[in-house]
C-alpha cells in the first residue's frame, strides 16, 4: 500500500525517475547557492536573473527552436552580460549591485521582447517559464548533473573568499585581488543553475528551488554548514514529495515541487529554531549568566 | 638617502588625497622610518583616516605618490575606523580572527596545528578566551574591535595601520592593547595609528604627525604636540570650500 503511494511511480515510470534525478541536482546545487544569496542580502538578485536569461533563451529558440543548446547558450549570454556588467559597475560607479543589477536586466528584458517583436514569431514561452520536469530527456539531464557538479566543484573552491566577501569585504579588499572575481564567479554559477533550472522547471520556478529552501533553512540553523546542509536536504525532500502529489493528484509537476518547498518554508517561519515566529512570540526564561 | 637598510617603510611624495576634488590630504612629504611608532592626531576632518586609506591603497591619490620601499600594498595590515563587517553572518569569532591567515592559506591551503593554536593565541592577547565560538552578531562593539584586532595580529604585517583602534575599548583593554602595540615595536613593524587621546599618545608614542590637511608638524611626540602647533591645527577650516580654485601647488 504505502509502496504502492510512495516508491512504485518511480519503478513502474522512467519520466518520473529522470524528473527525480533533474530535480535533486538542482536542489543539491541550487540551495547553497541560495544560502548565500540570502546570506548576501541579495535574495531578489535570483528573480532578476530569472528576468535576464529569459530573452537570451528566447533568442536561442527563434533562432533554432524548442531545441537544448541554443536556448541554453542564449540564456546563458545573457545572464552572464548582466552578472558581470551589473557586478563591473556595482564595483566602479556609485550604483550599487542591487541598482545596477535592476537597470541591467530590464535592460535585457526590453531587449529580448524587442528582438522577438521584430521577428514577428509567436513563441511559446510556457515551456521557457514553467519548464517540463516530466519531459527531461538524456541531454537534459545530462546538462543538469553537469551543472550541478560544476557549481558544487566552483562553490567548494569559492567557500573562503565567498565567505571573506560577505562577511567583510574590505578586508578581502586589502589582503588580497579574489573579492572580484569571487563575485563574478559566484554569480556567474547562479546564472548557469537558473539556465539549468529553466528546462526542469522553467525560469520562474527555478528561483523558487533556490531561495525556498535557503530562506527556510536561514531560520532553522545557526551554523552555515548546517544551514546549507538543510537546505539541500529541503530542497530534495520538495522535489520528491513535489513529484509523488503531481502523480497521484494529476497536476503540473513543477509548480508542486515550489509549493512544497514553500510549505516547508511556512513551517520552518513559525518554528524555526533560529528566529521563527514562535520563538519571538514566546520567549524562554532568562539564564542567570 | 634611500639605501637598502635605511630606505624608510612609507614615503610620503607630494601626496594629495580627497574626495570629488576636494583636498582631504594636501601636499604632504615626508618619510615614515622603518619601525617607527607614529601617532595621527589632528582635528575631525583633517585627513587622518583619508591618509591611512591611501596608504592602504583604498584610496589613489589626486597626485603625488605613497611610496613603499620595503612592502608590497598587500601586506599592510589596516584597521579601518568603521569596518564594514557584516554582524548578522552566522561566523563565529575564531573564523573571523582565522582570516588573517588568507595569504598563508588562501583558497585552499591547509591550516596547520600551529596555525589554529596562532589564532587561539591571538584570541586570548585580545582578552577574548572563551569566546571562539561565539557568533559575531552577540559581541558588543569593543569586543567586535578586540577580534579585528587579534586578526590584525594573525596577518602577520610589516606596516599596521590603525584608524581609532580604541574607540568604544575600555581602559584596561586598551592598555592590554598598548602593550601588543609595543611587542610590534621591539619586533621592528612600523605602526601608524589614528588617535585622539593625547596623553595617550605622550604616554606610549614617540613619534606624532600633526594633521590638518596640511603638515602642521612631524617628529618627535612632545615637539610636536606644542601648545602653538596645536592652536594652528584647530584653526582649520572643516568644510570644503566650494568656490575653491584649482591648487595652483599642482602645475
Amino acid at each position: 500500500m504505502l509502496h504502492d503511494l510512495l516508491i512504485s511511480p518511480f519503478v513502474e515510470f522512467e519520466f518520473m525517475r529522470r524528473a527525480l534525478v533533474g530535480s535533486i541536482a538542482l536542489a543539491l546545487a541550487g540551495s547553497p547557492l541560495g544560502v548565500f544569496l540570502i546570506l548576501r542580502r541579495m535574495s531578489l538578485t535570483g528573480d532578476a536573473m530569472a528576468h535576464a536569461i529569459l530573452p537570451g533563451a528566447a533568442i536561442g529558440y527563434l533562432v533554432a527552436g524548442l531545441s537544448l543548446g541554443p536556448m541554453t547558450i542564449g540564456g546563458l549570454i545573457a545572464g552572464l552580460i548582466v552578472a558581470i556588467g551589473s557586478g563591473v559597475v556595482a564595483r566602479t560607479t556609485i550604483l550599487r549591485e542591487d541598482a545596477s543589477l535592476a537597470a541591467f536586466y530590464l535592460i535585457s528584458l526590453a531587449l529580448g521582447v524587442t528582438v522577438i517583436s521584430m521577428r514577428g514569431s509567436n513563441i511559446d514561452l510556457l515551456h521557457v517559464l514553467f519548464g517540463s520536469v516530466l519531459a527531461l530527456d538524456d541531454a537534459t539531464l545530462i546538462l543538469l548533473a553537469a551543472i550541478s557538479s560544476l557549481t558544487l566543484a566552483g562553490l567548494a573552491l569559492l567557500y573562503r573568499p565567498l565567505v571573506m566577501e560577505t562577511v567583510d569585504p574590505g578586508f578581502l579588499a586589502s589582503v588580497g585581488r579574489a573579492g572580484g572575481p569571487t563575485q563574478i564567479i559566484f554569480l556567474g554559477l547562479v546564472v548557469l543553475n537558473l539556465v539549468g533550472g529553466f528546462h526542469a522547471l522553467g525560469t520562474l520556478l527555478a528561483v523558487g528551488m533556490m531561495m525556498l529552501p535557503a530562506a527556510s533553512a536561514r531560520l532553522i540553523a545557526e551554523d552555515l554548514t548546517a544551514m546549507i546542509a538543510i537546505a539541500a536536504a529541503q530542497g530534495m525532500i520538495a522535489s520528491y514529495a513535489g513529484l509523488i502529489l503531481s502523480f497521484h493528484a494529476g497536476l503540473p509537476s513543477g509548480p508542486l515541487i515550489i509549493l512544497v518547498a514553500g510549505l516547508l518554508y511556512l513551517i520552518a517561519l513559525v518554528f524555526g529554531p533560529a528566529g521563527g515566529l514562535l520563538r519571538r512570540l514566546k520567549p524562554r526564561r532568562h539564564l542567570e549568566a | 638617502m634611500i639605501d637598502g637598510a635605511e630606505a624608510p617603510a612609507i614615503r610620503f611624495r607630494d601626496l594629495t588625497l580627497g574626495y570629488d576634488r576636494h583636498p582631504a590630504v594636501h601636499h604632504l612629504d615626508g618619510d615614515v622610518e622603518s619601525g617607527a611608532l607614529l601617532a595621527i592626531c589632528g582635528p575631525n576632518g583633517a585627513g587622518k583616516s583619508t591618509l591611512l586609506k591611501g596608504i592602504a591603497g583604498a584610496l589613489s591619490p589626486f597626485s603625488g605618490a605613497v611610496v613603499l620601499p620595503r612592502a608590497k600594498r598587500r601586506e599592510i595590515a589596516y584597521l579601518p575606523q568603521a569596518a564594514d563587517i557584516d554582524k548578522s553572518f552566522p561566523i563565529n569569532v575564531f573564523d573571523v580572527v582565522a582570516m588573517g591567515l588568507w595569504k598563508r592559506c588562501g583558497l585552499f591551503g591547509g591550516i596547520s596545528r600551529k596555525e589554529l593554536d596562532k589564532v587561539r593565541d591571538a584570541i586570548a592577547a585580545v582578552g577574548l578566551d572563551g569566546f571562539e565560538d561565539r557568533a559575531i552578531g552577540t559581541l558588543s562593539g569593543g569586543q567586535l574591535q578586540r577580534m579585528l584586532f587579534a586578526r590584525l595580529l594573525i596577518q602577520d604585517a610589516a606596516i599596521i595601520l590603525l584608524d581609532e583602534p580604541f574607540t568604544a575599548i575600555d581602559s584596561k583593554t586598551s592598555k592590554d592593547l598598548l602593550s601588543l602595540i609595543a611587542r610590534w615595536r621591539a619586533e621592528k613593524r612600523t605602526v601608524l595609528a589614528v588617535l585622539h587621546d593625547l596623553d595617550l599618545v605622550r604616554d606610549y608614542f614617540p613619534q606624532t604627525l600633526l594633521l590638518a590637511r596640511e603638515k602642521i608638524a612631524w617628529g618627535k611626540t612632545d615637539a610636536v604636540l606644542t601648545p602653538e602647533n596645536l592652536l594652528q591645527a584647530r584653526a582649520m577650516i572643516e568644510a570644503f570650500d566650494r568656490q575653491a580654485h584649482n591648487c595652483a601647488r599642482a602645475a
